[in-house]
């Protein structure tokens, strides 16, 4: 028997670098080409459902928004909704608006870090320092809009808890042509770049009839010629009253998946300059009761990765009876043993990291303990940028001349 | 709206189902409530005939003496029927994996949160709990407690910021 028909499993994961959550594969290998995954999750289970039938619907608001640190705002929307259907709560228009902004604002940021991800892992960095470098302009409008970065505290049963200061609506367009701009690059780069259409072309195969069979969903299932969309099927919040296209692409492959993202970004950028310009007077919420009656509800929402699934069941009382949320990543694993079988090793990870697993970036509030003292004191992020460029300044790195075109300065 | 009272319609009649097991609570989610002995049937129906070729989720209920079932399936167009069925926990439900190969990691959830027990299941790593939970301790039944629910109120100092650092914090 040759080496290349011993077949060696090779375990990857839980911990492992090429992803920045736990979940473990069993590979096995015949030479360098996979010829089964075996896939274990759960790592990251936290009894998040139990953990809301145990508290308020106002404390779970803010539980279930952490059960993503990149689609909190998803997560956090796709439950209120099921909540707010249940005690028949009417949302005030400007309010719909305001969490459609954030909705798309929070794609924005999930499909430009995913670019940079998936730069990283094939050995293309400049990608990830470019589109990270990018992102943040979305990151600081944010924080200015819902004063942090990620987990936004924006949602309450019955509206949003923040408005957008009409000041606010020139500097969100600023930003929207800025990283439009921006993605055209990347756009030009990933139509024209043969590194990268090379890299990326053929890996991952997942062909439409496997991703409509596996219960594929988001870019993944577009990029496999799928056309679905819930913002536009089964339209919540203010996409009723947008138009936007849901981008397909035949590739069915990691390129296609990127070309995907891509495009979704500029639909985003348009939905967004509607939803600025129609954006409503009025309230931003109506009073909701504390106690939400008996009844049942299904919200469905499109997330960054996919669909986020929530069912909600009230009883009567101030705690729900039962929560459950599906999320997007494990509705798209069944379709990654597929996409690795056949494939090489090697491929492994940037075939993973395309279905857009989630992982955690939070706040960037940072508590400094100068010496050994222990006595603290706390920067914001302004600070801490200046902190940063000033650190390097001393270190004869000065990082505020660097220019991207359309990036602006550090 | 017409569409979804068809359907609402159509799956009446056709499983001549009670009163009140067919709601529509909305033009695109429609919530029908099956008997386990026809299950298989309503759902085999509403995959193949109605078209409902997507299933979003599965959510296990805990009911008392029963647990309860819904299937979350969809179709292109934006429509849901939440098809509901209940069964005794010493009972077993048959697996939908032959439909839905995806349905998988929902029934494994059902078995290792609810102990629902799922004929047909094929073997596999089990989901989400981790390999050395303990046998018969299943996390979303309602009687289940966790060991441990509060956290320990902070007792000495150095959980409390000091008077400097918090007068330091205020004068930045």
């Amino acid at each position: 028997m040759s080496d290349m028909d011993r077949v060696v499993t090779v375990p990857i994961g839980p911990q492992h670098p090429a992803l920045k959550e736990p979940e473990s594969f069993m590979v096995d290998l015949r030479g360098e080409k996979i010829d089964a995954v075996r896939m274990r999750f759960g790592y990251n289970h936290r009894g998040i459902e139990k953990g809301c039938e145990q508290r308020s619907y106002t404390q779970d608001l803010y539980l279930v928004e952490r059960v993503c640190g990149i689609c909190s705002f998803a997560h956090s929307t796709a439950f209120i909704q099921a909540v707010e259907e249940i005690a028949g709560i009417e949302l005030p228009k400007r309010a719909t608006y305001i969490r459609t902004i954030i909705a798309e604002l929070e794609r924005i940021h999930s499909h430009l870090l995913w670019l940079g991800v998936a730069g990283h892992e094939i050995g293309f960095d400049t990608l990830l320092m470019y589109t990270w470098r990018d992102r943040e302009q979305v990151m600081i409008l944010l924080a200015r809009l819902t004063g942090n970065r990620v987990n936004y505290g924006m949602n309450t049963v019955g509206g949003v808890r923040r408005d957008i200061a009409p000041e606010m609506i020139p500097e969100i367009l600023k930003v929207v042509d800025s990283l439009e701009e921006r993605t055209k690059y990347y756009i030009d780069m990933g139509t024209r770049e043969q590194t990268l259409i090379q890299r990326l072309s053929g890996v991952g195969k997942l062909s439409r009839e496997d991703a409509l069979r596996l219960g594929t969903v988001g870019p993944t299932a577009r990029a496999s010629g799928v056309d679905r969309d819930t913002r536009r099927d089964d339209p919540y919040a203010a996409y009723s009253e947008v138009s936007f296209k849901v981008i397909i692409d035949d590739h069915c492959d990691v390129y296609g998946r990127t070309l995907v993202r891509l495009g979704e970004l500029m639909e985003t950028y348009s939905i967004l300059r509607q939803l600025l310009k129609q954006i409503p007077e009025g309230p931003i919420a109506v009073k909701a009761p504390r106690r939400i009656p008996e009844g049942e509800a299904v919200s469905r929402y499109e997330a960054p990765r996919g669909e986020d699934v929530h069912y909600v069941r009230g009883n009567g009382s101030e705690k729900p009876e039962r929560v459950k949320v599906r999320a997007p990543t494990l509705a798209n694993t069944q379709s990654v043993s597929k996409m690795l079988e056949d494939g090489y090793l090697a491929d492994l990870p940037i075939v993973i990291a395309a279905i857009d697993p989630c992982f955690s970036c939070t706040d960037r509030m940072v508590r400094l303990n100068e010496g050994s003292g222990g006595e603290g004191r706390t920067m914001g992020w302004e600070e801490v940028t200046r902190y940063g460029v000033q650190w390097h300044k001393a270190r004869g790195l000065d990082l505020s001349k660097i220019k991207i075109p359309g990036g602006g300065g550090a | 709206m017409m569409d979804i009272q068809a359907l609402a319609t159509e799956l009446s009649t056709r499983f001549a189902l009670p009163e009140g097991a067919v709601k529509v609570q909305r033009a695109t989610r429609l919530w029908v409530e099956v008997d386990r002995a026809m299950f298989s049937e309503v759902f085999d129906y509403t995959v193949k005939s109605l078209g409902f070729t997507i299933l979003c989720t599965i959510t296990g209920l805990d009911l008392g003496a029963d647990l309860g079932f819904i299937y979350h399936l969809a179709r292109d167009g934006g429509v849901m029927i939440n098809l509901k069925t209940r069964c005794p926990k010493a009972e077993s439900i048959r697996t939908v994996t032959s439909y839905f190969p995806c349905a998988d990691i929902y029934e494994r959830e059902l078995v290792d949160l609810f102990g629902a027990r799922v004929e047909g299941l094929p073997t596999g790593a089990r989901y989400p709990l981790p390999e050395d939970w303990p046998e018969g301790e299943h996390p979303l039944l309602k009687d289940w407690k966790p060991k441990t629910t509060e956290a320990p109120a902070p007792t000495s100092e150095a959980h409390a910021p000091t008077s400097e650092a918090a007068k330091g914090a205020v004068s930045e």
